[in-house]
């Protein structure tokens, strides 16, 4: 993780902004950082969207393949999550050191998004036991500013709500062999039903209170942190500790109902969000990266 | 609790018509743009020979000193000269030196003998003081130091033999591009709605509470854990939301333009400040009280 030096001096003046409710930026400890979403990005994907959030900027595209079913659950398809740590966010992701992180990002995010409370991987199989839909969903980190996984659970929601997938029908010939055979209409497509799908909240102990959305400096001054994955009616799908420190069970029960808020809150405005970037169609004047 | 999500804001170049004229008379280039064909000059800094005819290698300001031609990049890293206050950050603690990162290429030296020991004394310096020097500097503190010379590799060495310079208290240290930061005579402000300021030629800024008793503070290696109180640290939040303001506006920053733009920014919550269209709006109306002022 990009870490940044905090001197005693300037981890007392946060600590104690944090118990008096305001943060070096002015949030108060359950603000976000305002964030710009764009869907549609990268042109050759099944779906992307970019999001930045203060100065961390995330971009996340899926590219759905045919492949087969795993043999435990032969009538669903599954999501591969790829994070790739750019030595652009910060030097220290050059060569192989952004590995580490990157594998510690992916397996949560397996944990968080691959399951059928999350999404419908039903609607993802095409013939039982034998072909499915697999999303692989590549992360790109473009800047570290802290809270790399909320920013990368809502890119996520947002780029499976533009993701659309080519229909296809299934044609048997004498033999009983099967065929495939790929619509060519590229509006002929399906959406996957994004509603279910989690938002991740990570909130930072810093002295007796918690925060969300830690920038850097306030991160290098908590010692423990605590993922909450929460969907839009506030059910609560992953919990994870991390960080070296230890956390009080009552402090967890706090923060698990002070993140079951804030995640809760997050879905509406996402969901509003991504409706009327839809609705506007063409018209929408595309930023993208220079913009 | 707030969450604000928008699509993200197509770049609209704001510029006021006076402006525009200023910016004419300045002769900027980008990599590449040919400077002159005139083959009588000299290639400086930022510009290289492309079959004779001299062309920009950075982006910025064309400066001439008779027959050299330099460009000035915009966006660089700290170039120190000797006398710039700088704020800087401990990296490490070696002999007799510690090593401070400063923004520019190469991190800068802070001699023992270029500091004051605590209390003001004058002497030699010890072995023992030398053993101590952890005790009054460690790794990650921050200091405000003067640049005493610059090596012949460019490193600089800076030194804190004033009352005025030494490690800094608790505060928030902001960044900023160092071409943005004004020269002036000075570069410690007590602003009058309670905050110190420091402007850092680096384009490291200062920012704290004034403390109630200047001479206890100043130049020594005490630093005060006492809370800051709530009133202080509003002041401060919203000064180093109105830095980030003027800088992400591109604004030169110098006393009056951060107390403008605090001013400005009074009727807007200090969370607020960072949004797009309310950072435009703030430093809109702080560049025309700026005009107004210069005449």
């Amino acid at each position: 993780m990009a870490a940044v030096k905090v001197c005693e001096a300037e981890k007392v003046y946060i600590m104690h902004g944090v118990r008096d409710d305001l943060r070096l930026d002015g949030r108060g400890c359950e603000d976000y950082r305002h964030m710009e979403i764009e869907t549609d990005v990268v042109s050759n994907t099944d779906g992307s969207a970019k999001i930045s959030l203060g100065h961390t900027d995330v971009l996340v595209g899926i590219k759905a393949e045919i492949g087969k079913p795993r043999p435990m659950v032969p009538d669903e398809g599954y999501l591969e999550f790829f994070v790739d740590c750019s030595a652009n966010a910060t030097p220290e992701f050059e060569g192989r050191g952004g590995e580490e992180l990157g594998v510690e990002l992916s397996n949560t995010l397996y944990k968080v998004f691959n399951n059928r409370h999350s999404l419908d991987l039903r609607s993802l199989c095409i013939c039982p036991g034998e072909n499915c839909w697999v999303l692989y969903v590549d992360v790109l980190l473009l800047q570290c500013d802290g809270n790399l996984f909320d920013a990368i659970s809502i890119a996520i929601k947002a780029a499976l709500f533009n993701t659309r997938i080519p229909k296809v029908h299934i044609s048997e010939d004498e033999e009983g062999g099967k065929e495939i055979e790929l619509s060519d209409d590229p509006f002929d497509c399906m959406r996957l039903n994004v509603e279910n799908v989690p938002c991740i909240v990570t909130l930072c102990k810093i002295g007796h209170r918690h925060v969300v959305d830690a920038t850097l400096q306030e991160k290098a001054c908590s010692v423990a942190s605590l993922l909450i994955a929460v969907t839009h009616t506030g059910m609560v799908t992953c919990v994870r500790k991390m960080g070296g420190g230890s956390l009080d069970p009552e402090s967890i029960f706090e923060m698990t109902e002070a993140g079951k808020r804030v995640g809760k809150s997050l879905h509406a405005p996402l969901m509003d969000l991504l409706q009327k970037e839809e609705s506007l169609g063409k018209k929408r004047q595309k930023v993208g990266f220079l913009g | 609790m707030a969450v604000e999500m928008r699509l993200p804001a197509v770049h609209k170049h704001v510029s006021l018509k006076t402006g525009q004229s200023s910016r004419e008379d300045k002769h900027l280039v980008v990599p590449g743009d040919v400077i002159t064909s005139d083959t009588g000059f000299m290639r400086g800094h930022g510009t290289y020979m492309d079959e004779d005819r001299l062309t920009a290698s950075v982006a910025g300001q064309v400066e001439r000193v008779n027959k050299l031609i330099c460009v000035k990049p915009l966006k660089t890293r700290y170039n120190g000269e000797v006398g710039d206050v700088v704020v800087g950050r401990i990296t490490e603690v070696q002999q007799k030196r510690w090593k401070v990162e400063t923004n520019s290429r190469l991190d800068s030296v802070l001699l023992l003998s270029a500091v004051n020991l605590p209390g003001g004394e004058l002497r030699r310096r010890s072995t023992q003081d030398e053993l101590a020097m952890r005790d009054y500097l460690q790794e990650g503190d921050l200091i405000s130091a003067e640049v005493q010379s610059i090596f012949s590799d460019g490193a600089l060495s800076l030194h804190t033999r004033s009352l005025k310079y030494g490690k800094l208290g608790q505060g928030v240290l902001v960044y900023v591009s160092p071409s943005l930061v004004k020269r002036q005579k000075t570069h410690f402000h007590n602003l009058p709605c309670g905050a110190s300021l420091i402007l850092g030629n680096n384009g490291y800024v200062w920012l704290s509470p004034t403390p109630a008793l200047q001479e206890e503070q100043a130049g020594g290696f005490y630093t005060s854990m006492e809370p800051v109180s709530l009133s202080d640290r509003e002041v401060v939040s919203r000064l180093r939301n109105c830095l980030l303001a003027l800088a992400n506006q591109k604004v030169l920053l110098f006393d009056t333009s951060v107390l403008y733009c605090y001013e400005a920014s009074l009727q807007h919550q200090i969370k607020d400040i960072l949004k797009p269209e309310i950072m435009e709006e703030i430093v809109l109306e702080t560049r025309q009280r700026l005009m107004e002022h210069e005449g």
